[in-house]
């Protein structure tokens, strides 16, 4: 188990001084301009090597990222924009760091900043986090009043602005590109890649978009060393991590762990275990909505990082939001539930995912019920490979895939529900 | 879903002057020439103050950004948090009801909604006060199940709890928000695993809750004197 020393996020429940004298005891914002000092390669290439993936769930390498946007600017301002849109279901971490250790995201902004050569930062927070956004706020208000950002940020010579905006209730705008249409005042659609944000971005200018606990793990990585931060997780899959375990444990919590911690572990020193215990789970979501699910049998000795639930599962980490369902859950009407969530999510762009999410989620519908054919079940398949790659962003993809993840581990529960309610019968009789 | 104006639209819309104050500082954010940039703020603000949006403050908000009135109404049409009809006079809830906390009990919730507002989303109730939606995750899954009232998530709701809430919300008053069962936050809820250092020794509750009591603003028309604007990043 990770130890407190080890824990970048030392105040994720609130429970210490929230205020940036706070923040500053617990070693935030201690030598912000010696960081600064020691240039952008450094720090881009530090970042690179400590192995950071990218925490909004594609797990993207962050110091990678970074290195594509341009080293010399050709007159167009460069921005970072911090995608605090928080809300693949699931997950609510970054709440947590916004509201109660918003001095790891503040400094990590200002870092991040100055390796991409941006003078301004905007913070996209969801529209419906409202006191995280008044918190947050307040946050930044501490840090300009103490010259940690802005004219002279922490005096390292480096002007830097730090905006808070906020959405109003569109999932699509977690999609990077989604996001700065909305930042920009219109609607959220994803825009067509290339050109990719670091090229042209917001107001067409090069951009990088990171998730909030990206960007608040990077000074105490800085400060540590990548080395530090390797040596936790497996290969490939450096570093700690804000875990969100959500539904059927005795415990749920946000907590933060190392990478590649099993299951098992994950669960019972810190959610007490599963509601009824191990024979009682029936599936879990490893990683918000959008990965698949996965049996609970298969799951209890899993490794929690990106390659293991990946390669050995075939489902991912995503965000980490670990859902756990119990035998007491129907699976498909879990199921259909994040199939409406996607169908009343869709921004309506692109047509196989306007329409096929809407054709989902009405199959799904009488899979629940038990209304179906049997060769429905291949046909909805059928339907999730034709909207999977073949939309401008990932929500098409996000939509199919628990759904083959559902045919793929629980066909036999379906089935059986489907031949209970007699269509199985009905056919036999009618042919 | 279609998302279309209401029937019944007031007048004229204006902001009051200190929430004028407030959306004249969100323009700042912007580079010059991007102000459209703040549209979602503002109608939020314009929301905040009248309970709804109407179609007179769409177009208030529009000119002020100098944007045409049909890209401000894209807008307000497109993200789900724009009520485009009145709501309760004292309050709107919001219950989740995607997967974690359905599968921790807020189908009950809703069903409670039906019961004790009205048996339809959308639609106020009898006596005009209060008025219900499901909405997708709000993030707050280890709090599951929760419900969003103004500008507050009630937390770890049971559905006793729910419903004495929805009385005290009917009556015009705002209860403690956060975790209803006794939890700080989203630790677990027995007792720490980690961060155990000074324990005890910090605030008494988590910060959201102190935001709630300090504004005191839960269900209140927001008319801007609540919390201080801050501009800071114009000073040179």
């Amino acid at each position: 188990m990770l130890k407190d020393e080890d824990r970048i996020f030392t105040n994720i429940y609130g429970m210490h001084d929230r205020s940036l004298t706070g923040a500053r005891a617990r070693g935030h914002w201690g030598n912000t301009v010696d960081i600064i000092k020691k240039g952008r390669d450094w720090i881009v290439d530090e970042m690179k090597a400590s192995g950071l993936r990218g925490r909004g769930g594609a797990g993207f390498p962050t110091g990678l990222k970074w290195s594509f946007m341009p080293k010399e600017s050709d007159g167009r301002p460069a921005y970072l924009v911090v995608n605090a849109d928080e809300s693949e279901p699931g997950t609510c971490k970054d709440r947590e760091i916004m509201r109660h250790d918003p001095h790891s995201l503040i400094e990590g902004c200002l870092i991040a900043s100055f390796a991409m050569n941006a003078n301004a930062c905007y913070i996209y927070i969801r529209g419906e986090y409202i006191r995280e956004r008044e918190a947050l706020q307040a946050a930044i208000d501490e840090a300009y009043e103490a010259g940690l950002i802005g004219k002279n940020a922490s005096k390292s010579g480096w002007k830097f602005d730090l905006f808070l905006h906020h959405g109003a209730g569109a999932y699509i705008c977690g999609e990077e590109t989604a996001l700065l249409e909305s930042l920009e005042g219109k609607k959220g659609m994803p825009r067509m890649k290339p050109p990719f944000p670091a090229g042209a971005g917001l107001y067409g200018c090069p951009t990088t978009v990171n998730n909030v606990e990206s960007i608040a793990v990077v000074p105490t990585i800085l400060r540590r060393g990548a080395d530090w931060f390797k040596n936790f997780g497996r290969e490939n899959n450096a570093g700690t991590k804000l875990f969100a375990i959500s539904g059927h444990v005795n415990h749920p919590c946000v907590v933060e762990e190392e990478m590649s911690i099993p299951f098992e572990e994950l669960i019972e020193k810190h959610c007490g275990g599963i509601r009824g215990g191990w024979k009682n789970l029936k599936a879990v979501i490893p990683g918000g909505a959008s990965v698949p699910c996965v049996r609970g049998e298969n799951m209890r000795e899993a490794l929690m990082d990106f390659d293991y639930l990946r390669g050995e599962l075939g489902s991912g980490l995503g965000t980490a939001a670990v859902i756990v369902m119990d035998q007491s859950t129907d699976i498909i009407k879990a199921i259909w539930r994040l199939s409406k969530f996607y169908k009343h999510e869709s921004c309506g762009q692109c047509t196989p995912c306007r329409e096929g999410t809407g054709w989902m989620m009405r199959v799904m519908e009488r899979l629940v019920k038990g209304d179906a054919n049997p060769s429905e079940i291949d046909m909805l398949l059928d339907v999730t490979k034709q909207v999977e790659g073949h939309t401008i962003c990932a929500l098409g993809d996000a939509a199919a895939w628990p759904i083959q993840g559902l045919i793929r581990n629980f066909r036999d529960e379906i089935e059986d529900r489907l031949k209970k309610q007699g269509s199985l019968q009905k056919l036999v009789a009618a042919q | 879903m279609i998302r279309r104006l209401h029937p019944d639209q007031p007048d004229s819309f204006a902001f009051s002057p200190e929430n004028q104050k407030w959306a004249e500082a969100q323009l700042t954010k912007y580079p010059q020439g991007r102000e459209a940039s703040a549209i979602i703020p503002l109608l939020w603000r314009a929301q905040e103050q009248e309970g709804w949006l109407s179609r007179p403050a769409v177009e208030f908000v529009a000119d002020m950004l100098n944007m045409a009135h049909i890209r401000a109404l894209e807008v307000a049409t497109f993200y789900f948090m724009f009520q485009l009809r009145p709501v309760g006079s004292a309050a709107h809830v919001q219950v989740c009801g995607t997967l974690s906390c359905m599968i921790c009990g807020a189908e009950d919730l809703i069903d409670i909604c039906k019961e004790k507002i009205s048996p339809t989303p959308h639609t106020i109730s009898n006596d005009g006060k209060l008025s219900w939606e499901e909405v997708e995750c709000l993030g707050a899954c280890t709090n599951a199940p929760m419900a969003q009232i103004g500008k507050d998530y009630y937390e770890d709701l049971s559905n006793e709890r729910f419903e004495e809430l929805i009385e005290e919300w009917r009556n015009g008053s705002a209860p403690s928000p956060g975790p209803q069962n006794g939890r700080f936050s989203v630790e677990p809820s027995v007792g720490l695993t980690s961060l155990l250092e000074g324990e005890g020794s910090g605030p008494s509750e988590n910060k959201s809750v102190s935001l709630a009591k300090k504004f005191n603003d839960t269900i209140k028309k927001i008319d801007g004197t609540e919390v201080k604007v801050s501009v800071h990043w114009n000073k040179q």
